[in-house]
Protein backbone atom coordinates (compact mmCIF):
# COMPACT_ATOMS: atom_id res chain seq x y z
CA UNK A 1 0.00 0.00 0.00
CA UNK A 2 1.35 3.42 -0.76
CA UNK A 3 0.66 6.45 1.47
CA UNK A 4 0.83 9.92 1.42
CA UNK A 5 4.31 9.51 3.13
CA UNK A 6 5.81 7.82 0.97
CA UNK A 7 5.30 9.74 -1.79
CA UNK A 8 5.63 12.97 -0.55
CA UNK A 9 9.14 14.94 0.51
CA UNK A 10 7.27 17.54 2.89
CA UNK A 11 4.12 17.69 4.22
CA UNK A 12 2.55 20.55 6.50
CA UNK A 13 0.02 22.46 7.60
CA UNK A 14 -1.30 26.08 8.46
CA UNK A 15 -3.88 28.20 9.26
CA UNK A 16 -4.95 31.07 6.67
CA UNK A 17 -6.73 32.97 8.70
CA UNK A 18 -8.75 32.22 11.39
CA UNK A 19 -11.78 30.12 9.56
CA UNK A 20 -9.49 27.89 7.34
CA UNK A 21 -6.03 26.01 7.07
CA UNK A 22 -4.18 24.96 4.14
CA UNK A 23 -2.32 21.99 3.45
CA UNK A 24 0.92 21.92 1.50
CA UNK A 25 1.65 18.44 -0.11
CA UNK A 26 5.12 18.17 -1.67
CA UNK A 27 6.06 15.09 -3.76
CA UNK A 28 9.38 13.47 -4.03
CA UNK A 29 9.41 14.25 -8.12
CA UNK A 30 7.68 14.62 -10.68
CA UNK A 31 6.73 11.45 -11.78
CA UNK A 32 5.14 11.35 -8.35
CA UNK A 33 3.43 14.88 -9.04
CA UNK A 34 1.88 13.62 -11.69
CA UNK A 35 0.62 10.46 -10.83
CA UNK A 36 -1.19 11.59 -7.25
CA UNK A 37 -1.69 15.33 -7.48
CA UNK A 38 -5.45 14.82 -9.26
CA UNK A 39 -5.75 11.16 -7.01
CA UNK A 40 -9.17 11.09 -5.94
CA UNK A 41 -7.96 9.52 -2.33
CA UNK A 42 -6.84 13.45 -1.92
CA UNK A 43 -10.16 15.01 -2.80
CA UNK A 44 -13.13 16.43 -0.86
CA UNK A 45 -14.61 13.15 1.03
CA UNK A 46 -10.81 12.67 2.17
CA UNK A 47 -10.90 15.67 4.11
CA UNK A 48 -14.42 15.60 5.37
CA UNK A 49 -14.07 12.26 6.58
CA UNK A 50 -10.36 13.65 8.47
CA UNK A 51 -11.68 17.05 9.63
CA UNK A 52 -15.37 17.06 9.09
CA UNK A 53 -15.05 19.48 6.85
CA UNK A 54 -17.04 20.90 4.19
CA UNK A 55 -16.88 18.95 1.35
CA UNK A 56 -17.95 21.72 -1.43
CA UNK A 57 -15.84 24.00 -0.04
CA UNK A 58 -12.49 21.84 -0.55
CA UNK A 59 -10.01 23.49 -2.55
CA UNK A 60 -7.13 22.05 -4.23
CA UNK A 61 -4.02 23.54 -6.56
CA UNK A 62 -1.26 21.69 -8.28
CA UNK A 63 1.60 23.86 -8.30
CA UNK A 64 3.68 22.17 -11.27
CA UNK A 65 6.65 24.28 -10.90
CA UNK A 66 7.48 22.76 -7.24
CA UNK A 67 5.97 19.59 -7.94
CA UNK A 68 3.21 20.17 -4.97
CA UNK A 69 -0.55 20.39 -4.43
CA UNK A 70 -1.93 22.90 -1.79
CA UNK A 71 -5.39 21.55 -0.54
CA UNK A 72 -7.27 24.14 1.77
CA UNK A 73 -10.69 23.76 3.72
CA UNK A 74 -12.73 25.08 6.53
CA UNK A 75 -11.27 24.59 9.56
CA UNK A 76 -13.78 21.83 11.94
CA UNK A 77 -14.07 24.91 13.93
CA UNK A 78 -12.88 28.52 14.46
CA UNK A 79 -9.66 29.36 15.96
CA UNK A 80 -10.04 29.58 19.68
CA UNK A 81 -13.19 27.70 20.22
CA UNK A 82 -13.85 25.83 23.10
CA UNK A 83 -12.41 22.30 22.10
CA UNK A 84 -9.78 23.98 20.43
CA UNK A 85 -5.91 21.58 20.47
CA UNK A 86 -4.34 23.21 17.32
CA UNK A 87 -4.39 27.21 17.54
CA UNK A 88 -2.41 27.28 14.37
CA UNK A 89 -3.19 23.97 12.83
CA UNK A 90 0.03 23.49 12.33
CA UNK A 91 -0.40 19.49 13.56
CA UNK A 92 -3.17 19.12 11.34
CA UNK A 93 -0.95 17.50 8.27
CA UNK A 94 0.16 14.34 10.62
CA UNK A 95 -3.33 13.00 9.81
CA UNK A 96 -3.15 13.06 5.96
CA UNK A 97 0.26 11.04 6.07
CA UNK A 98 -1.02 7.14 6.25
CA UNK A 99 -3.84 8.35 3.92
CA UNK A 100 -4.20 5.39 1.18
CA UNK A 101 -3.15 6.71 -2.26
CA UNK A 102 -2.80 3.12 -3.86
CA UNK B 1 -0.13 58.24 -15.56
CA UNK B 2 1.42 56.19 -18.22
CA UNK B 3 5.09 57.38 -17.65
CA UNK B 4 7.88 54.14 -17.68
CA UNK B 5 9.00 53.65 -14.74
CA UNK B 6 13.00 53.59 -15.07
CA UNK B 7 13.98 53.83 -11.13
CA UNK B 8 14.73 50.71 -8.89
CA UNK B 9 13.08 51.27 -5.31
CA UNK B 10 15.25 49.42 -2.74
CA UNK B 11 13.07 48.36 0.57
CA UNK B 12 14.41 46.92 3.23
CA UNK B 13 12.35 44.56 5.70
CA UNK B 14 14.17 43.96 8.79
CA UNK B 15 12.24 41.31 10.68
CA UNK B 16 8.96 39.15 9.68
CA UNK B 17 7.10 40.66 12.94
CA UNK B 18 7.89 43.82 15.15
CA UNK B 19 9.62 42.20 18.18
CA UNK B 20 10.71 39.23 16.63
CA UNK B 21 13.91 40.36 16.32
CA UNK B 22 15.75 43.04 14.27
CA UNK B 23 19.82 42.63 13.26
CA UNK B 24 21.89 45.62 13.44
CA UNK B 25 24.34 44.13 11.25
CA UNK B 26 21.60 43.60 8.85
CA UNK B 27 19.87 46.77 9.21
CA UNK B 28 23.91 48.22 8.40
CA UNK B 29 23.81 45.68 5.48
CA UNK B 30 20.76 46.89 3.90
CA UNK B 31 20.73 50.71 3.97
CA UNK B 32 24.83 50.43 2.73
CA UNK B 33 22.79 48.89 -0.18
CA UNK B 34 20.22 52.12 -0.67
CA UNK B 35 17.60 51.11 0.92
CA UNK B 36 15.15 53.92 0.34
CA UNK B 37 12.51 52.77 3.56
CA UNK B 38 12.32 50.13 6.67
CA UNK B 39 8.79 48.43 6.26
CA UNK B 40 7.61 45.87 8.62
CA UNK B 41 4.48 44.38 9.31
CA UNK B 42 3.61 43.92 13.37
CA UNK B 43 0.83 41.19 14.21
CA UNK B 44 -1.96 38.70 12.26
CA UNK B 45 -4.64 36.99 13.04
CA UNK B 46 -2.78 33.93 13.36
CA UNK B 47 -2.52 33.62 17.40
CA UNK B 48 -6.00 34.30 17.86
CA UNK B 49 -8.84 36.14 18.71
CA UNK B 50 -7.56 37.77 21.76
CA UNK B 51 -5.54 40.75 20.95
CA UNK B 52 -7.91 42.18 19.19
CA UNK B 53 -10.51 41.93 21.14
CA UNK B 54 -8.55 42.90 24.45
CA UNK B 55 -6.77 45.53 22.55
CA UNK B 56 -3.15 43.62 24.09
CA UNK B 57 0.24 42.97 22.02
CA UNK B 58 1.48 39.37 21.27
CA UNK B 59 4.80 40.18 21.58
CA UNK B 60 6.43 41.98 24.95
CA UNK B 61 7.30 45.60 25.26
CA UNK B 62 10.84 45.22 25.70
CA UNK B 63 10.93 42.94 22.65
CA UNK B 64 8.99 46.08 20.26
CA UNK B 65 10.98 48.64 21.84
CA UNK B 66 14.31 46.77 21.17
CA UNK B 67 13.14 46.71 17.50
CA UNK B 68 12.10 49.65 17.43
CA UNK B 69 15.38 51.38 18.33
CA UNK B 70 17.07 49.47 15.81
CA UNK B 71 14.89 50.76 12.95
CA UNK B 72 14.59 54.16 14.25
CA UNK B 73 18.46 54.51 14.65
CA UNK B 74 19.10 53.50 11.21
CA UNK B 75 16.38 55.14 9.31
CA UNK B 76 17.48 58.75 11.64
CA UNK B 77 20.94 57.91 10.20
CA UNK B 78 20.49 56.86 6.31
CA UNK B 79 17.40 59.92 6.48
CA UNK B 80 14.71 57.17 5.72
CA UNK B 81 10.93 56.78 6.72
CA UNK B 82 9.85 53.87 8.20
CA UNK B 83 6.28 52.06 7.93
CA UNK B 84 4.63 49.40 10.49
CA UNK B 85 1.45 47.78 9.40
CA UNK B 86 -0.99 46.20 11.86
CA UNK B 87 0.56 47.82 15.15
CA UNK B 88 0.41 45.74 18.51
CA UNK B 89 -0.71 42.56 17.15
CA UNK B 90 -3.91 43.40 16.10
CA UNK B 91 -4.08 47.05 14.54
CA UNK B 92 -6.97 47.70 16.67
CA UNK B 93 -7.35 51.21 18.16
CA UNK B 94 -5.34 50.35 21.54
CA UNK B 95 -2.73 48.32 20.03
CA UNK B 96 -1.66 51.26 17.78
CA UNK B 97 -1.47 53.94 21.14
CA UNK B 98 0.03 51.51 22.49
CA UNK B 99 2.76 51.06 19.48
CA UNK B 100 2.92 54.60 19.44
CA UNK B 101 3.85 55.64 23.10
CA UNK B 102 6.99 52.93 22.43
CA UNK B 103 8.03 54.72 19.49
CA UNK B 104 7.51 58.28 21.33
CA UNK B 105 9.79 56.92 24.22
CA UNK B 106 12.18 55.63 22.09
CA UNK B 107 12.76 58.60 19.83
CA UNK B 108 12.70 60.96 23.18
CA UNK B 109 15.86 58.20 24.65
CA UNK B 110 17.81 58.94 20.98
CA UNK B 111 16.76 62.65 21.13
CA UNK B 112 15.23 62.35 17.41
CA UNK B 113 12.27 64.63 16.75
CA UNK B 114 10.31 62.62 14.00
CA UNK B 115 7.20 63.24 12.52
CA UNK B 116 4.73 60.10 12.83
CA UNK B 117 1.46 59.46 11.24
CA UNK B 118 -0.78 57.19 13.52
CA UNK B 119 -2.92 55.49 10.90
CA UNK B 120 -6.06 54.07 12.87
CA UNK B 121 -9.10 51.45 10.79
CA UNK B 122 -10.86 50.44 13.65
CA UNK B 123 -14.51 51.12 12.64
CA UNK B 124 -17.39 51.55 15.61
CA UNK B 125 -20.36 49.38 15.34
CA UNK B 126 -22.47 51.96 14.23
CA UNK B 127 -20.45 52.24 11.06
CA UNK B 128 -20.38 48.79 10.18
CA UNK B 129 -24.32 48.35 10.72
CA UNK B 130 -24.46 51.68 8.04
CA UNK B 131 -21.80 49.95 5.69
CA UNK B 132 -24.31 46.48 6.28
CA UNK B 133 -27.71 48.43 5.87
CA UNK B 134 -26.13 50.01 2.90
CA UNK B 135 -25.53 46.16 1.58
CA UNK B 136 -21.91 46.68 0.93
CA UNK B 137 -20.52 44.10 3.60
CA UNK B 138 -20.23 40.58 1.61
CA UNK B 139 -19.62 37.59 3.37
CA UNK B 140 -16.45 35.68 2.65
CA UNK B 141 -16.46 31.73 3.04
CA UNK B 142 -17.94 29.81 5.37
CA UNK B 143 -19.18 32.91 6.28
CA UNK B 144 -23.22 34.25 5.84
CA UNK B 145 -24.65 37.51 5.81
CA UNK B 146 -23.51 39.91 8.62
CA UNK B 147 -26.83 40.38 11.23
CA UNK B 148 -26.79 43.15 13.80
CA UNK B 149 -26.35 40.66 17.22
CA UNK B 150 -23.00 39.61 15.67
CA UNK B 151 -21.67 43.07 15.14
CA UNK B 152 -22.68 43.56 18.52
CA UNK B 153 -21.17 40.77 20.18
CA UNK B 154 -17.94 42.07 19.09
CA UNK B 155 -15.38 43.99 21.73
CA UNK B 156 -13.38 45.44 18.53
CA UNK B 157 -13.59 45.66 14.63
CA UNK B 158 -10.88 47.00 12.14
CA UNK B 159 -10.83 47.11 8.52
CA UNK B 160 -7.38 45.96 7.15
CA UNK B 161 -6.21 48.84 5.42
CA UNK B 162 -4.04 48.85 1.60
CA UNK B 163 -1.64 51.47 0.77
CA UNK B 164 -3.12 54.20 -0.14
CA UNK B 165 -3.13 55.74 3.35
CA UNK B 166 0.63 55.01 3.94
CA UNK B 167 1.37 56.77 0.69
CA UNK B 168 -0.53 59.57 1.73
CA UNK B 169 1.36 59.79 4.88
CA UNK B 170 4.75 59.42 3.12
CA UNK B 171 3.78 61.99 0.62
CA UNK B 172 2.61 64.29 3.38
CA UNK B 173 6.08 64.46 4.87
CA UNK B 174 5.66 61.37 7.72
CA UNK B 175 9.42 60.52 8.97
CA UNK B 176 7.64 57.11 10.83
CA UNK B 177 4.24 55.47 9.74
CA UNK B 178 2.53 53.39 12.46
CA UNK B 179 -0.38 51.81 10.55
CA UNK B 180 -3.60 50.21 12.62
CA UNK B 181 -4.55 46.75 10.79
CA UNK B 182 -3.03 46.45 7.37
CA UNK B 183 -2.57 43.70 5.02
CA UNK B 184 0.89 42.31 5.14
CA UNK B 185 1.56 42.71 1.77
CA UNK B 186 0.47 46.47 1.74
CA UNK B 187 2.87 48.07 4.18
CA UNK B 188 5.61 46.26 2.55
CA UNK B 189 4.71 47.51 -1.02
CA UNK B 190 3.29 50.76 -0.30
CA UNK B 191 6.20 52.90 -0.60
CA UNK B 192 7.07 50.91 -4.21
CA UNK B 193 3.85 52.04 -5.22
CA UNK B 194 3.77 55.86 -4.19
CA UNK B 195 7.21 55.61 -6.18
CA UNK B 196 5.18 54.55 -8.92
CA UNK B 197 7.03 51.34 -9.15
CA UNK B 198 4.58 48.74 -11.38
CA UNK B 199 1.72 47.10 -9.17
CA UNK B 200 2.51 43.75 -10.44
CA UNK B 201 5.64 43.29 -9.10
CA UNK B 202 5.45 45.58 -6.17
CA UNK B 203 2.38 43.58 -4.55
CA UNK B 204 4.47 40.54 -5.22
CA UNK B 205 7.60 41.81 -3.27
CA UNK B 206 5.45 42.89 -0.72
CA UNK B 207 3.69 39.27 -0.13
CA UNK B 208 7.25 37.59 -0.85
CA UNK B 209 8.53 40.11 2.25
CA UNK B 210 6.02 39.75 4.65
CA UNK B 211 8.15 36.96 6.94
CA UNK B 212 11.26 39.21 6.22
CA UNK B 213 13.27 36.23 5.74
CA UNK B 214 11.36 33.17 5.82
CA UNK B 215 11.30 33.40 2.14
CA UNK B 216 15.01 32.80 1.70
CA UNK B 217 17.23 29.19 3.03
CA UNK B 218 18.44 30.20 6.74
CA UNK B 219 21.65 28.48 6.72
CA UNK B 220 21.95 30.64 9.89
CA UNK B 221 19.59 32.03 12.19
CA UNK B 222 18.51 35.67 10.66
CA UNK B 223 15.95 38.16 10.45
CA UNK B 224 15.62 40.29 7.28
CA UNK B 225 15.30 40.52 3.65
CA UNK B 226 16.14 43.45 1.12
CA UNK B 227 13.98 43.73 -2.10
CA UNK B 228 14.61 46.06 -4.91
CA UNK B 229 12.16 46.44 -7.50
CA UNK B 230 12.06 47.85 -10.45
CA UNK B 231 10.36 48.33 -14.46
CA UNK B 232 10.03 44.57 -15.03
CA UNK B 233 10.61 42.77 -11.92
CA UNK B 234 11.90 42.23 -8.34
CA UNK B 235 14.99 40.69 -6.51
CA UNK B 236 14.82 38.96 -3.48
CA UNK B 237 17.99 39.24 -1.49
CA UNK B 238 18.50 37.72 2.99
CA UNK B 239 20.11 40.62 4.13
CA UNK B 240 22.02 38.31 6.23
CA UNK B 241 25.29 37.52 4.07
CA UNK B 242 25.51 33.65 4.73
CA UNK B 243 21.99 33.17 3.63
CA UNK B 244 20.56 32.65 0.23
CA UNK B 245 17.25 33.10 -1.65
CA UNK B 246 16.93 30.08 -4.24
CA UNK B 247 13.73 30.18 -6.54
CA UNK B 248 12.09 27.23 -5.32
CA UNK B 249 12.47 29.21 -1.56
CA UNK B 250 10.94 32.37 -3.01
CA UNK B 251 8.17 30.87 -4.96
CA UNK B 252 7.13 28.38 -2.07
CA UNK B 253 6.63 31.25 0.64
CA UNK B 254 3.49 32.59 -2.08
CA UNK B 255 2.16 29.11 -0.41
CA UNK B 256 2.19 30.41 2.94
CA UNK B 257 -0.43 30.80 5.20
CA UNK B 258 -2.54 31.13 1.81
CA UNK B 259 -4.98 29.17 0.81
CA UNK B 260 -4.58 30.09 -2.91
CA UNK B 261 -0.72 29.74 -4.38
CA UNK B 262 -1.71 32.04 -7.14
CA UNK B 263 -3.96 34.38 -6.40
CA UNK B 264 -4.16 37.17 -3.17
CA UNK B 265 -6.65 39.15 -2.79
CA UNK B 266 -6.00 42.63 -1.74
CA UNK B 267 -7.82 45.68 -1.23
CA UNK B 268 -8.37 47.07 -4.67
CA UNK B 269 -7.35 44.16 -6.64
CA UNK B 270 -5.66 40.89 -7.22
CA UNK B 271 -2.02 39.89 -7.43
CA UNK B 272 -2.15 36.78 -9.66
CA UNK B 273 1.56 34.84 -9.87
CA UNK B 274 0.58 32.09 -12.03
CA UNK B 275 2.75 33.56 -14.65
CA UNK B 276 5.72 34.45 -12.29
CA UNK B 277 9.27 33.57 -13.43
CA UNK B 278 11.53 33.10 -10.56
CA UNK B 279 15.32 33.57 -11.44
CA UNK B 280 18.47 32.49 -9.67
CA UNK B 281 20.48 35.69 -10.84
CA UNK B 282 23.44 34.96 -8.15
CA UNK B 283 24.00 32.51 -5.62
CA UNK B 284 22.30 34.82 -3.29
CA UNK B 285 19.67 36.60 -5.21
CA UNK B 286 16.44 35.71 -7.44
CA UNK B 287 14.60 37.78 -9.72
CA UNK B 288 11.09 37.68 -10.38
CA UNK B 289 9.40 38.98 -13.32
CA UNK B 290 6.15 38.03 -14.90
CA UNK B 291 3.95 38.78 -11.78
CA UNK B 292 0.44 40.70 -12.31
CA UNK B 293 -2.26 43.02 -10.92
CA UNK B 294 -5.72 42.70 -11.81
CA UNK B 295 -7.79 46.12 -11.11
CA UNK B 296 -11.20 45.50 -8.74
CA UNK B 297 -13.72 47.62 -6.82
CA UNK B 298 -11.82 49.08 -3.62
CA UNK B 299 -12.63 46.38 -0.56
CA UNK B 300 -11.40 45.97 2.72
CA UNK B 301 -11.57 42.97 4.87
CA UNK B 302 -13.02 43.58 8.66
CA UNK B 303 -12.25 41.25 11.64
CA UNK B 304 -13.99 41.57 14.71
CA UNK B 305 -13.47 39.48 17.77
CA UNK B 306 -15.40 38.85 20.62
CA UNK B 307 -14.78 36.98 23.94
CA UNK B 308 -17.25 34.50 24.75
CA UNK B 309 -17.43 31.59 28.01
CA UNK B 310 -14.90 31.31 30.52
CA UNK B 311 -12.46 28.30 30.74
CA UNK B 312 -10.40 26.73 34.16
CA UNK B 313 -7.87 24.29 33.86
CA UNK B 314 -6.29 21.57 35.55
CA UNK B 315 -3.41 19.61 34.59
CA UNK B 316 -2.53 15.99 36.16
CA UNK B 317 0.73 12.99 35.15
CA UNK B 318 0.31 9.47 35.16
CA UNK B 319 2.71 7.21 34.74
CA UNK B 320 1.05 4.26 36.53
CA UNK B 321 0.80 1.22 34.32
CA UNK B 322 -2.72 0.38 35.09
CA UNK B 323 -4.18 3.58 33.64
CA UNK B 324 -1.40 3.88 30.73
CA UNK B 325 -2.09 0.19 29.48
CA UNK B 326 -6.46 1.44 29.07
CA UNK B 327 -5.98 4.70 28.30
CA UNK B 328 -9.35 4.66 26.18
CA UNK B 329 -11.28 3.24 29.75
CA UNK B 330 -9.53 5.87 31.60
CA UNK B 331 -10.82 8.51 29.24
CA UNK B 332 -14.27 7.17 28.97
CA UNK B 333 -14.86 6.86 32.94
CA UNK B 334 -13.02 9.90 33.69
CA UNK B 335 -15.14 12.29 31.77
CA UNK B 336 -18.10 10.18 32.68
CA UNK B 337 -17.22 10.47 36.71
CA UNK B 338 -16.62 14.11 36.10
CA UNK B 339 -19.58 15.23 34.35
CA UNK B 340 -21.58 13.13 37.08
CA UNK B 341 -20.06 14.73 39.64
CA UNK B 342 -20.73 18.47 38.59
CA UNK B 343 -24.19 17.35 37.83
CA UNK B 344 -24.98 15.87 41.36
CA UNK B 345 -22.67 18.40 43.70
CA UNK B 346 -24.10 21.83 41.18
CA UNK B 347 -26.76 21.21 39.28
CA UNK B 348 -28.67 22.96 37.18
CA UNK B 349 -26.55 26.10 38.36
CA UNK B 350 -24.00 24.86 36.31
CA UNK B 351 -25.77 26.02 33.61
CA UNK B 352 -24.17 25.39 29.79
CA UNK B 353 -20.80 23.75 30.57
CA UNK B 354 -18.62 21.46 29.02
CA UNK B 355 -16.12 19.54 30.26
CA UNK B 356 -13.06 17.92 27.91
CA UNK B 357 -10.33 16.02 28.61
CA UNK B 358 -6.89 16.10 26.72
CA UNK B 359 -4.68 12.68 27.22
CA UNK B 360 -1.01 14.80 25.73
CA UNK B 361 1.38 12.09 24.84
CA UNK B 362 -1.35 10.12 23.76
CA UNK B 363 -3.88 11.73 21.58
CA UNK B 364 -4.29 15.30 23.64
CA UNK B 365 -3.29 16.97 20.38
CA UNK B 366 -5.43 15.35 17.84
CA UNK B 367 -8.24 14.33 19.85
CA UNK B 368 -8.90 11.02 17.86
CA UNK B 369 -9.04 7.56 18.46
CA UNK B 370 -5.80 5.84 18.82
CA UNK B 371 -5.34 2.61 17.01
CA UNK B 372 -6.03 -0.63 18.44
CA UNK B 373 -2.71 -1.99 19.20
CA UNK B 374 -0.32 0.67 20.09
CA UNK B 375 1.75 0.22 22.35
CA UNK B 376 0.98 2.49 26.02
CA UNK B 377 3.06 5.52 26.36
CA UNK B 378 5.78 5.88 29.42
CA UNK B 379 3.81 8.63 31.21
CA UNK B 380 0.90 11.19 30.19
CA UNK B 381 -0.65 14.92 30.84
CA UNK B 382 -4.80 15.08 31.18
CA UNK B 383 -5.51 18.82 30.86
CA UNK B 384 -9.01 19.19 32.25
CA UNK B 385 -10.58 21.94 30.33
CA UNK B 386 -13.63 23.26 32.14
CA UNK B 387 -15.69 25.77 30.14
CA UNK B 388 -18.92 27.99 31.27
CA UNK B 389 -21.13 30.93 31.37
CA UNK B 390 -18.73 32.79 34.39
CA UNK B 391 -15.20 32.60 35.31
CA UNK B 392 -16.50 31.85 39.07
CA UNK B 393 -19.10 28.91 37.55
CA UNK B 394 -15.83 27.65 35.65
CA UNK B 395 -14.03 27.63 38.86
CA UNK B 396 -16.68 26.14 40.71
CA UNK B 397 -17.11 22.79 38.38
CA UNK B 398 -13.15 22.71 38.49
CA UNK B 399 -13.20 22.63 42.51
CA UNK B 400 -16.27 20.48 42.53
CA UNK B 401 -14.05 17.97 39.49
CA UNK B 402 -10.91 17.95 41.75
CA UNK B 403 -11.41 14.75 43.77
CA UNK B 404 -12.27 12.71 41.26
CA UNK B 405 -10.12 14.07 38.73
CA UNK B 406 -6.84 13.65 41.45
CA UNK B 407 -7.95 9.86 43.10
CA UNK B 408 -10.21 8.32 40.60
CA UNK B 409 -10.13 4.36 40.55
CA UNK B 410 -9.06 2.28 37.26
CA UNK B 411 -10.99 -1.40 37.51
CA UNK B 412 -7.59 -2.93 38.70
CA UNK B 413 -6.86 -0.76 41.28
CA UNK B 414 -6.65 -2.09 44.66
CA UNK B 415 -5.62 1.13 46.40
CA UNK B 416 -6.66 4.56 45.60
CA UNK B 417 -4.91 6.09 43.01
CA UNK B 418 -3.32 10.06 43.37
CA UNK B 419 -1.91 11.35 39.56
CA UNK B 420 0.43 13.82 39.83
CA UNK B 421 -0.94 17.11 40.31
CA UNK B 422 1.50 20.04 38.68
CA UNK B 423 0.38 23.07 40.85
CA UNK B 424 -0.96 24.01 43.80
CA UNK B 425 -3.79 25.20 43.59
CA UNK B 426 -5.07 23.10 41.10
CA UNK B 427 -7.20 24.85 39.40
CA UNK B 428 -5.91 27.85 37.14
CA UNK B 429 -8.63 30.08 36.27
CA UNK B 430 -7.74 30.50 32.26
CA UNK B 431 -10.44 33.50 30.91
CA UNK B 432 -12.23 33.81 28.13
CA UNK B 433 -12.61 31.93 25.09
CA UNK B 434 -11.77 34.44 22.30
CA UNK B 435 -13.20 34.36 18.91
CA UNK B 436 -13.30 35.80 15.48
CA UNK B 437 -16.81 36.54 14.39
CA UNK B 438 -16.62 38.24 11.09
CA UNK B 439 -14.58 36.99 8.06
CA UNK B 440 -16.52 39.85 5.57
CA UNK B 441 -15.15 42.24 3.28
CA UNK B 442 -16.68 46.38 2.87
CA UNK B 443 -16.37 47.77 -0.37
CA UNK B 444 -15.46 51.68 0.18
CA UNK B 445 -16.07 54.57 -1.96
CA UNK B 446 -12.31 55.34 -1.32
CA UNK B 447 -9.49 53.90 0.26
CA UNK B 448 -9.70 56.67 3.05
CA UNK B 449 -13.12 56.26 3.89
CA UNK B 450 -12.41 54.22 6.94
CA UNK B 451 -8.82 55.51 7.82
CA UNK B 452 -8.45 58.43 10.39
CA UNK B 453 -4.87 59.76 10.11
CA UNK B 454 -3.69 61.53 13.18
CA UNK B 455 -0.49 63.47 12.95
CA UNK B 456 2.10 63.60 16.05
CA UNK B 457 5.18 65.90 15.38
CA UNK B 458 7.67 65.85 17.70
CA UNK B 459 10.23 68.47 16.32
CA UNK B 460 6.86 70.95 16.82
CA UNK B 461 5.82 69.67 20.15
CA UNK B 462 9.71 70.84 21.21
CA UNK B 463 8.92 74.17 19.32
CA UNK B 464 6.33 74.58 21.11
Amino acid sequence: MTTVKDVCRGVRSKNAGPFWVTFDLFFKDREKFDRYAHHPALGPATFERLFGTDPALVKSFPVESLNMVKISCVRPTPSGSREERDLHSGQMFVSLLDVALD
Amino acid sequence: MTRKFDDKVVILVPTGSLGAGAREEELEYGIAQGAQVIATDAGSTDSGAAYLALGMSKNNRGSVKRDLTLMMKAASKANIPIVVGTSGQAGGDLNLDWTRDIAVEVANELGLRPKIALLYSELSKETVKRKNAEGRIRPLAPMGALDEATIDSCDHIVAAMGPEPYIAALEAGADIVLGGRTTDTAVICCYALMKGAPKGPSWHAGKIGECGGQSTLKKVDASGLLLRIDAEGFEVEPLNQINTATPESVSGHMLYENSDPFRLYEPGGVLEVSKSHYEQVNPRVVRVTGSEWEEQPYTMKIEGAASGQFQTVMLIGIRDPIVLNDLDTFNTKMTKTLYDRVNSVIGEAAGNFHISLRLYGWNGVSGEKVPDGTPPPREIAVLFVATADTQDMANQIAKACNPKFFHMYMPNHDEMPSYGFAFTPADIPRGPLYEFKLNHVVECDDPMELVRTVWLDLGLEEAA
